[in-house]
């Protein structure tokens, strides 16, 4: 992967001219070439990582990992029930699997009924729906490589030869 | 207490002026360092987990005073993939507390009082002093007019009949300056000549980045008459764990066992099993973490030269020799001001030779985000001095 990904992937705040320094490049070229896959939709979005259980106001947020099985339909396969599915706001992440289900879903919402309320009302009626079973999470631990648990402090002697 | 309780030989031991500043470092909060000579990663998890396990299964006890055998026979074929180099895991390898001991046994081994160990400048600060123990005579080699190199010229000048060996070290702390196998052939063709054994610490040579380490000893001609040091703190971030190795000719490590066993018995069995993932499985890690210390490498290159600290541009390991000769003050009192207003500690050139008044080591094991904010506070003093 090209090092100005890695380096956006780590910390998307880094700007051009760090990373033209960094890479011993030109500033110009590295905005190019960020504005490129940004065009081609190699880099998707900017975000934060947050940890969710140090925000006050999000105590009640419950997330659910859901698995569900599908009637693949002609022709689309699982594409177009999938598309039907992940397009719920409440749908936070979506992927289809090899194995005894098809799609996981990440379900995310205010409380612990939002998210059985969409299970019952809106997923599960689905026509090509077969069934779903439901995972609440308890605890997260690590997301996208973030260890969420807080860093101790720098063990490392403050200076040294 | 008996007055001449300690050594004479100790007692006069350079105390390094410097261990004062470092006092004062080490007494302040909240400062950002530029001033450590270990990486800033911790050691990957695989290597701290096959430690873990080691222990959970009961491996607490002494191993073989050479270090477990499987430990050598994966060093030894290391060093075979990576620079062709052949060392039999039997008898011409030995496992060390880190390179620091495996230098001080080779000193012992060799030196005969009176000797005299040629020593490069500025250098590693423990060299001189470990040859003195030995009984020997350091002979400092100063590099500052070859661009921080040593060359068949200055190592020739310091040469005469009581010289027995020479301690080489390269990627350099704490210049980062590094040799292309040309400047190491014309190397040992002076050592050979004059028969000087060459100590070769080649601790950082995973950390070379604008072209391939040559190992000494791959050196044709050179492995009879060369020990070759290396180990895991600098690779594989594992400086805690205190794991090296040295390799050499079978007579030499024969007798630096023989010290080894008397002094250390052996290095800690965790400390070995771990070391013995790194080289099975450490290599991806070891990329990693040099992908982001050459990021950060040019960042400090660019930076220094744009606020004046002047540097010409390291070739490996994690450190920058910049010259204060701009701001002109002695390195230990720009230490001391930069330190003090705005809290950026880093290491005076002076603990690496007295002659080094102009200099400060910069390390860049540390962070991107320390790296920038240690770079605005460093910039603010410049503009101060100038003012």
């Amino acid at each position: 992967m090209d090092e100005i990904l890695e380096i956006l992937e780590k910390d998307c705040r880094t700007t051009s001219e760090e990373i033209a320094k960094m890479l011993k490049k030109k500033p110009a070229e590295v905005k190019k070439a960020v504005a490129k896959y940004e065009k081609d939709g190699v880099i998707l979005k900017y975000k934060a990582v947050i940890n969710r259980e140090l925000v006050r106001d999000s105590d009640n947020e419950v997330r659910a990992l859901i698995e569900v099985n599908l009637i693949p339909q002609k022709d689309v396969g699982f594409d177009k029930i999938a598309e039907r599915i992940y397009l719920f706001p409440e749908v936070s992440s979506c992927f289809l699997l090899s194995g005894t289900y098809d799609l996981l879903l990440i379900v995310r919402g205010k409380d612990i009924h939002t998210v059985s309320r969409f299970i019952s009302e809106k997923l599960s009626p689905m026509e090509n729906v077969r069934g779903v079973v439901t995972h609440f999470l308890l605890k997260k631990y690590k997301e996208d490589g973030v260890i969420l648990k807080q860093k101790e402090d720098n063990k490392r002697i403050a200076i040294s030869y | 207490m008996n007055k001449n309780i300690v050594a004479t030989k100790v007692e006069q031991m350079q105390p390094s002026g410097i261990r004062v500043f470092f006092d004062l470092v080490l007494g302040m909060k909240d400062i950002i360092s530029l001033g450590v000579g270990e990486p800033d990663f911790v050691t990957p998890w695989q290597i701290r987990e096959a430690g873990i396990t080691s222990l959970e299964e009961g491996f607490t006890s002494y191993t073989s005073n050479k270090g477990l055998y499987k430990l050598r026979l994966s060093i030894s074929r290391h060093l075979k993939n990576k620079y062709g180099l052949e060392y039999s895991p039997d008898d011409e390898i030995l496992v060390t507390v880190g390179v620091s001991e495996g230098i001080d046994l080779a000193l012992r081994t060799i030196v005969n009082p009176g000797d005299k160990i040629l020593v490069p400048r500025p250098g590693y600060v423990s060299y001189g002093p470990m040859a003195e123990l030995a009984g020997g005579i350091p002979v400092y080699i100063d590099t500052s007019k070859d661009g921080f190199k040593l060359t068949p010229e200055n190592i020739s000048r310091c040469i005469d009949k009581k010289t027995k060996g020479i301690i080489l070290n390269y990627p350099v702390n704490p210049t980062g300056v590094s040799y292309t196998r040309k400047e190491l052939e014309a190397i040992k063709k002076v050592l050979l000549k004059h028969g000087i054994l060459c100590m070769s610490d080649e601790i950082y040579s995973d950390l070379t980045y604008d072209f391939e380490h040559i190992s000494f000893p791959s050196l044709s001609g050179a492995k009879e008459n060369t020990v070759y040091f290396n180990g895991f703190s600098k690779s594989f971030a594992m400086t805690g764990w205190r794991v090296g190795y040295a390799c050499g000719p079978k007579a030499i490590i024969d007798a630096m066992t023989k010290i080894h066993q008397y002094t250390i018995m052996c290095v800690p069995i965790t400390s070995q099993m771990a070391a013995c993932e790194a080289l099975q499985t450490g290599k991806r890690s070891v990329e990693e973490m040099k992908r982001e210390y050459k990021r950060r490498r040019e960042f400090v290159f660019s930076e220094l030269n744009r606020i004046g600290l002047t540097c010409s541009k390291p070739q490996g390991a994690f450190y920058a020799f910049a010259s204060v000769k701009k701001t002109g003050m002695h390195c230990m009192d720009f230490a001391r001001k930069l330190l003090a207003e705005q809290k950026v500690a880093v290491v005076p050139g002076t603990a690496f030779g007295e002659q080094f008044t102009d200099f400060i080591r910069i390390s860049y094991a540390s962070s991107f985000d320390n790296l920038k904010e240690a770079f605005s506070r460093m910039a603010a003093c410049m503009a101060d001095i100038k003012r």
